[in-house]
């Protein structure tokens, strides 16, 4: 590789280098804690609703840099509906699970329909919906929670929540103590798949003659990649197994990257964000394109209510608190762009992810709640101007 | 000889690629009005730019020499200083302020941390009196009319004494009655005041009117002066100097391949502003294009070209669309862009950077941004087939380009709309609306477009081209239609087509006017 092809390779990669040297660093200040079987657990089921909802948050920032502050509360209303259903009514599970989707898909689709058809701004509509369902929760709930115990077991489990909330070792019999077999199992069959579509695609393109990226950089992604996988799941397998909780990550992250990367509306989210008036002219209904934005925060929000109801162990008036940060926070670490067109839903996942790793980091280092927050803030301050900076060729201070 | 109060020497401002000004000089006398007149894109505004430290000093060579002194202005602030403001075609107003503090905007009357409204509002009261504006300074802006807005932005030149005001376009949107009560306010300055003005015009009856010089500018040289005093003021004497130029050899040549079928004809086409419902600006329009042929539309800016052909173009602008639309004799209603699209219309505008492409987007997905079914199925994009059709598009129009992954952003203006072609000529059309094709874009780039469009035409597609560069559609079009006020107002074949004849037609059709210029109308 020669010395510009490196330059381009560190800005493409910058937040996982980044994320890397993260990790690297509070390895070291917790006597390797941070990298233990129990910790690369809790990260995920801990984290697992951020990277629903910042999959969700992304479509809306793509669409120019709008985002939804209702989510939290979506969240939570959803989840209070859902104890509702499941507890006070004693509904069969699936028409809860029903309902919390139906729910959200129905919010989100309410508020698409202002900001996307009668062109309320989004901060708007979105603050009102934060008000409004916070309310809302409090009121269907009674200022009390429901909970959601033992006897809704198949729930928890199937959500990521209670003790046994992991993929059965099928593989057991093997008996190697304190091993998940089916988890690792998993993993490797996972890195093979990753290997393969990569090596396939990688022929085919060559076959047509279309442009390939440089051999060695291919090679350096998919072991990286491929490790990165292996790690993990070894870790996981060492503790309890494979979350239940990281399949609803991983399905929604497939989809929604399949969705933004490959798919004719993937592509309009980018187009609307990029230049909305071009957009418009080569005949695309912009107002669709916001529409269905909202529409699916909504329902990403009702998704992420469940892992978040399973794993509280209850419907609760606080759920959701907050959230809509988090998520906003890691689109923009993971590199949209906060005037929407520039974004990708792998992009956005480290960004998650680089804001978990420092919360669990800065948790194992008993660093006061308070400058957690600090930090917080800072990252995602940094991130942006480090964005904005460098799009603008590097000048610090704007053009008067 | 008066005293010069105003002299620029050899200014010469190049912009990548294109040299805007070339050797320009102008003398101002004091107290006098002076026209600056030229095509479009002749280099009038930039020079004004270059005058007034829009364009800062060093960004340009030669030399400003105001009252005796060179003058080295850094922006706008510097110039103004020295009483030099200009007044730009677009108003700078803001619409929920009053005249009062609109009029003190940036120059707030008292203290930072106080402002003194009393006096704010009593030296508004003062200048709005010398405009004769009769309106409160506590009207909002919002709530009066375009005239008594241009009235108001004058009197805040004034408000900064300003010894040197420049009008770049004062009457373009404004009514007879207005433009007539805001050029006499223009000769009252002069006399009662010894206010010097430049004013930038299309409207050459109104410069005969108020100008005692004019300057001739085209192609970003200075052609000549003429003086009130010595000079001919009439229109063809002025025309003769703004389009006087050799056509030559810049456009390829194209068999005839116009067929003898109509294959688009508008009837009766209306459309008003979306904003000012009352503003007609497309009016009862009708013109047709036949199969193979190059049709151009002429005029000026703000003839109503562009939201024509955008209120065809599936009502993509204006407000109560009325008329007839139809395509190879059958009526078609096109109420959208996709229907447009889907009859086979293109329009391809002309700010390529606002309404065409998505900069920060790579070539593949701006080419196949109007037609991504034509890439994909049941809605997954395939996505070596878009790249192959980048490719393809890539090559056939020489875009200059490393890889169709390039953004969009990074290429040059010539490849920029090669890729905007790109995106239309992949939409498949049979009628493609080329508006302005080759704005601020170099000679090379420009003769490979006209390429494109003989090619187009050579395949039996119809071309609508608006250009404002007159010698482009003399030597591109097969038939040209001139447009002025939002009607038009002549049609031409290739053969009768000239410069003359194309501005006469629009100056003429500005015709019923109340200020009957002496030097006209003797012939």
């Amino acid at each position: 590789m020669s010395g510009r092809q490196f330059v381009t390779f560190l800005k493409k990669n910058t937040m996982i280098l980044i994320l890397l040297a993260v990790l690297v660093f509070f390895t070291l200040m917790t006597d390797g804690n941070m990298l233990s079987a129990m910790s690369v657990t809790s990260l995920i089921s801990q984290n697992a609703y951020v990277f629903i909802l910042a999959t969700g948050m992304l479509l809306c920032i793509l669409t120019g840099g709008n985002i939804d502050l209702s989510v939290g509360s979506i969240v939570c209303f959803a989840g209070a509906i859902g104890g509702f259903l499941l507890v006070k009514l004693q509904l069969p599970l699936i028409v809860a699970i029903i309902g919390i989707l139906a729910v959200g898909i129905l919010i989100g689709a309410f508020q698409g329909f202002w900001i996307a058809y009668v062109r309320i701004p989004p901060f708007i509509v979105t603050l009102a919906g934060m008000l409004a369902f916070r309310g809302l929760s409090n009121a269907v709930l009674g200022g009390k929670s429901i909970p959601v115990d033992d006897k809704y077991s198949t729930f928890l489990m199937l959500f990521g929540g209670g003790n046994e909330c992991y993929v059965t070792d099928v593989f057991s019999f093997i008996g190697i103590e304190k091993f998940n077999v089916t988890c690792f199992a998993l993993g490797i069959l996972a890195t093979a798949v990753f290997i393969l579509t990569g090596l396939v695609s990688r022929n085919t393109k060559i076959k047509k003659g279309y442009e390939v990226e440089n051999f060695v950089s291919f090679v350096i992604k998919e072991v990286f990649i491929s490790i990165a996988i292996l790690a993990i799941t070894f870790r996981l397998s060492q503790y309890k197994g494979f979350p239940m909780v990281l399949i609803w990550v991983m399905i929604v992250v497939l989809i929604y990257g399949y969705i933004t990367s490959n798919t004719t509306v993937g592509r309009y989210f980018y187009a609307v964000g990029g230049n909305e008036k071009a957009t418009k002219l080569s005949g695309i209904n912009t107002n669709k394109v916001y529409f269905l934005a909202y529409a699916n925060m909504g329902l990403l929000a009702a998704v992420s209510s469940l892992v978040v109801v399973a794993r509280l162990g209850s419907a609760q008036t606080t759920a959701g608190d907050s959230y809509e940060m988090d998520a906003i926070a890691s689109c923009f670490i993971g590199g949209a762009s906060a005037y929407g067109g520039i974004g990708t839903v792998p992009g956005v996942i480290i960004g998650a992810t680089l804001i978990g790793v420092i919360n669990m980091g800065m948790s194992l280092m008993n660093v006061d709640a308070d400058y957690q927050k600090v930090v917080r803030g800072a990252v995602l301050l940094a991130a942006v101007i480090f964005d904005v900076v460098s799009k603008r060729g590097g000048k610090f201070i704007a053009k008067n | 000889m008066a005293n010069i109060i105003l002299e620029m020497k050899q200014i010469t401002k190049t912009f990548p690629g294109v040299k805007a000004l070339d050797n320009v000089n102008l003398q101002v006398e004091e107290s006098e009005i002076h026209a600056l007149v030229g095509e479009n894109g002749a280099g009038k505004s930039t020079l004004m730019n270059v005058l007034s430290g829009v364009y800062p000093f060093g960004t340009y060579e030669g030399d400003i020499i105001y009252k005796s002194e060179v003058c080295h202005f850094n922006d706008i602030k510097d110039s103004e200083a020295l009483g030099i403001v200009i007044i730009h075609q677009e108003l700078a107003l803001v619409p929920y302020m009053t005249i009062a503090e609109n009029m003190f905007l940036g120059n707030e009357r008292g203290k930072s941390y106080k402002i003194d409204w009393d006096e704010t509002n009593a030296l508004a009261k003062k200048y709005l009196d010398i405009v004769g504006l009769q309106e409160s300074p506590q009207t909002l802006i919002k709530d009066i009319g375009v005239g008594k807005q241009q009235l108001v932005e004058i009197a805040k030149a004034l408000s900064k004494n300003a010894k040197l005001l420049i009008l770049d376009e004062p009457t373009s949107s404004l009514n007879e009655s207005d433009s007539k009560a805001l050029l006499d306010l223009m000769l009252k300055l002069k006399y009662e005041h010894g206010l010097t003005s430049i004013i930038i015009s299309h409207k050459l009856n109104e410069i005969s009117y108020v100008a005692d010089k004019i300057t001739v500018i085209r192609d970003g040289s200075t052609i000549e002066t003429l003086d009130k005093k010595v000079d001919d003021f009439s229109e063809p004497r002025i025309i003769k100097g703004m389009v006087g130029r050799e056509l030559s050899d810049r456009f390829p040549k194209r068999e005839n391949c116009v067929l003898d079928e109509i294959k688009m004809e508008v009837k009766n086409w209306n459309a008003y502003h979306p904003l000012y419902s009352e503003r007609k600006v497309v009016d009862n329009v009708n013109f047709h294009v036949k199969k193979g042929e190059v049709l151009g539309i002429a005029g000026l800016m703000g003839a109503g070209r562009t939201e024509l052909a955008m209120s065809i173009f599936g009502k993509s602008y204006g407000d109560n669309i009325s008329g007839e639309l139809y395509f190879d004799g059958k009526r078609v209603f096109l109420n959208s862009v996709t229907d447009a699209i889907k009859q086979k219309l293109a329009y391809v505008t002309e700010d390529r950077k606002g309404n065409g492409l998505i900069l920060s987007n790579p070539i593949k997905v701006n080419t196949t941004l109007a037609n991504l079914e034509g890439v994909s199925n049941h809605g997954i994009i395939d996505k070596d087939k878009e790249y192959a059709v980048a490719v393809e598009y890539k090559e056939k129009l020489k875009t200059k380009c490393p890889s169709v992954e390039q953004n969009v952003g990074n290429l040059s203006g010539g490849n920029q709309q090669k890729v905007l072609l790109a995106k239309w000529m992949f939409a498949d059309p049979e009628i493609l609306i080329l508006d302005e094709p080759t704005r601020g874009i170099d000679v090379g780039a420009k003769y490979e477009i006209y390429c494109i469009i003989n090619q187009l035409v050579s395949e039996g597609k119809s071309v609508i081209m608006i250009s404002s560069e007159m010698p482009e559609l003399l030597g591109m079009a097969d038939r040209v239609y001139v447009m002025n006020e939002g009607k038009m107002v002549g049609e031409l074949s290739k053969e009768e087509a000239s410069q003359e004849k194309i501005m006469t037609m629009i100056i003429q059709s500005a015709g019923k006017k109340p200020l009957e210029v002496s030097t006209k109308e003797e012939k």
